[in-house]
């Protein structure tokens, strides 16, 4: 029963494949910025495909016999007549309108520096979907075509559909944790609790053993509790995670997001959905590599959590005490008029104060007294992968004049300006020299090799993320710019002239 | 199709998602992040397949409510993405 209602007609495996295909051009598109455009569409055609082949294949048609008599009256004709079950399909399209319609606001209305958030918030949802289909498939099994003949489901769909909820909820409710702490609902201090990785363990051994034992007993006692223990390990994972950590978090969710689709894709035997799976799992997981490596960090230690939650341990007080040169606005136009070349180093301070707009037209206004301008991006400046990217790009700061680490660390050597705005400890020399620094390892911007370091900060007392202090602030070659980021460059721009 | 066959799907697919995802710049890592939501939402797969069943009415309601959180996602993550990427200009060239 459960085989041959998985049989389905060939073209409907193509249709899924071919929307399996355009969702890797989706991705392949990112290659550059002229062929993204394309790809991003080739990924709405991707998923029309999908969506369209899923609806002419499952919904329902209405079958009823219409009776009627032939001329002579002998004998009577029955008629089959098939139509589209409209019910169905109006509430179907109902569900796409509403969650349509919120996705099409929030995405026109989303501040940009407000993206992790969003990109949160849009993992919570698909794993709650994965969660809701697999509860669904649970709850109606021979309509997924999971069923045996005696209406028990299949045994290899009871582990991908305990995985796939598994994942799905922890996808869930660790987004939710992110998007708390990134949008400022809750402190971005890590919370520890006592034993949790003793608690972490023992919870995630309960949820493999009861997938394991969901084989042999397919009831309600066994399928919802690993539902709810998945949910309190996506709670119970992210709360010890600091806000510095949280590029490696999104990343990863975004990753588990993606494993989620693909056990549901196992569960319904669904080209499309595996691919889409395997993509996206790839990509978070790259993408997580990518952040851990930038703050030289191993998943493991980012993932256990409680990172930047201490205080300094030591010389915290001697650091206030130390002297270190302040300058004004007009030092600092003064400076950088002079200079052949200034690069700019935004960090994730530039985004809280909006500053990006205002620093584009300091940098038109650099560019017209004949100064090179460009800009240096570390990868976990900001709170996403390419966070400061998207910014810039909005300020309309052309993309190739915005350079990544490697490609630019050594021409800080040749730089008459380092314009630091809202980064810190992307910057920390201490990376690269002080081995009891907790940052000790990260690759950091070169900043301090340019001939002066201009370097905007609200005001001496904070500390970068990492909780440790910068020794680049008392530097002979820096000046303190101690003032809002975004009042700072307005000033700047008026002393420009 | 059959397990293994499934199997080889998926194993190819992370392949080439390890290549794919490797060639995007950094610059776009953002966008890659709120693409791959989008497509993630092809769940929605499943989601359409329980709204149209009929048997349970449990499997039914969740399936909707499957159906619009992930449209939520599939219509945001597309638009937000092509929103962004609009913004990605080239230097304007300057003659002379």
């Amino acid at each position: 029963m459960g085989e041959a209602a998985l049989a389905q007609p060939a073209w409907v495996l193509l249709a899924y494949l071919i929307a399996g295909v355009c969702f890797i051009l989706a991705l392949r598109g990112l290659s550059s910025p002229e062929s993204s455009r394309r790809g991003n569409r080739i990924g709405m055609i991707g998923m029309g495909i999908a969506v369209a082949t899923t609806l002419v294949t499952h919904v329902p048609t209405v079958t009823g016999i219409v009776t009627g008599s032939s001329l002579f009256g002998r004998a009577e004709l029955y008629r089959i007549v098939s139509q589209l079950n409209v019910t169905t399909l109006v509430e179907i399209l109902i569900a796409i309108v509403i969650g349509g319609g919120i996705g099409l606001i929030t995405a026109r209305k989303i501040q940009m520096t407000a993206m992790p958030q969003l990109v949160a918030a849009f993992h919570s949802l698909v794993g709650m979907a994965a969660v809701l289909v697999g509860a669904a498939a649970y709850l109606n099994p021979s309509a997924f075509g999971i069923a045996d003949s005696a209406g028990h489901i299949l045994q290899i769909s009871r582990i991908e559909m305990g995985l796939g909820v598994a994942i799905g909820a922890i996808t869930f409710s660790g987004s939710v944790i992110a998007f708390l702490k990134l949008n400022g609902n809750m402190s971005g201090k890590p919370i520890i609790l006592p034993l949790r990785h003793v608690i972490n363990l023992g919870t995630l051994a309960a949820i493999l053993i009861l997938i394991a034992y969901f084989t042999r007993n397919e009831a309600p006692a066994i399928f919802f509790p690993i539902m709810g223990l998945s949910f309190a390990i996506g709670f119970l994972l992210i709360i010890p995670i600091g806000g510095a950590d949280m590029p490696v978090v999104i990343s990863m969710l975004n990753s588990y997001s993606g494993w989620a689709a693909a056990a549901m894709g196992f569960t319904l035997h669904n080209s499309a959905m595996i691919i889409t799976g395997a993509l996206v799992g790839s990509s978070g997981a790259i993408l997580s590599y990518i952040m851990c490596r930038a703050m030289n960090r191993s998943f493991i230690s980012v993932i256990s959590g409680g990172f930047g939650g201490e205080a300094v341990s030591s010389g915290a007080s001697a650091a206030i005490d130390r002297p270190y040169k302040r300058g004004s606005a007009e030092d600092a136009a003064f400076l950088m008029k002079q200079a052949d070349q200034v690069i700019i180093v935004p960090g994730y301070g530039m985004a809280v104060s909006q500053a990006q707009h205002a620093l584009k037209e300091m940098a038109d206004k650099l560019k017209a007294e004949g100064v090179r301008v460009k800009y240096a991006i570390h990868p976990v400046a900001g709170r996403m992968p390419g966070h400061m990217n998207v910014l810039l790009a909005e300020a309309n700061v052309p993309y190739d004049e915005v350079f990544e680490l490697d490609d630019i660390n050594s021409e800080f050597a040749q730089t008459d300006v380092a314009f630091v705005i809202g980064a810190n400890d992307v910057t920390n020399p201490a990376a690269r020299t002080d081995k009891s620094s907790p940052i000790y390892g990260m690759p950091v911007l070169d900043v301090e090799k340019a001939r002066t370091v201009l370097f905007v900060k609200r005001s001496m007392g904070g500390v970068g993320y990492a909780g440790v202090d910068n020794e680049l602030f008392y530097r002979d070659n820096t000046m303190m710019l101690l003032s809002d980021a975004k009042k700072m460059v307005e000033e700047i721009v008026k002393a420009l002239g | 199709m059959d397990f293994i066959s499934i199997v080889s799907i998926f194993v190819l697919a992370c392949f080439v998602g390890y290549y794919v995802v490797w060639s995007v710049t950094p610059a776009l890592h953002t966008p890659l992040m709120s693409v791959t939501n989008a497509i993630s939402s092809v769940i929605v797969v499943g989601a359409l397949i329980a709204s149209a069943a009929s048997g349970s009415a449990g499997s039914k309601w969740l399936g909707l409510v499957a159906v619009a959180l992930a449209s939520v996602n599939i219509f945001g993550g597309f638009a937000v993405t092509q929103r962004m990427l609009s913004m990605y200009k080239k230097r304007e060239r300057t003659d002379g």
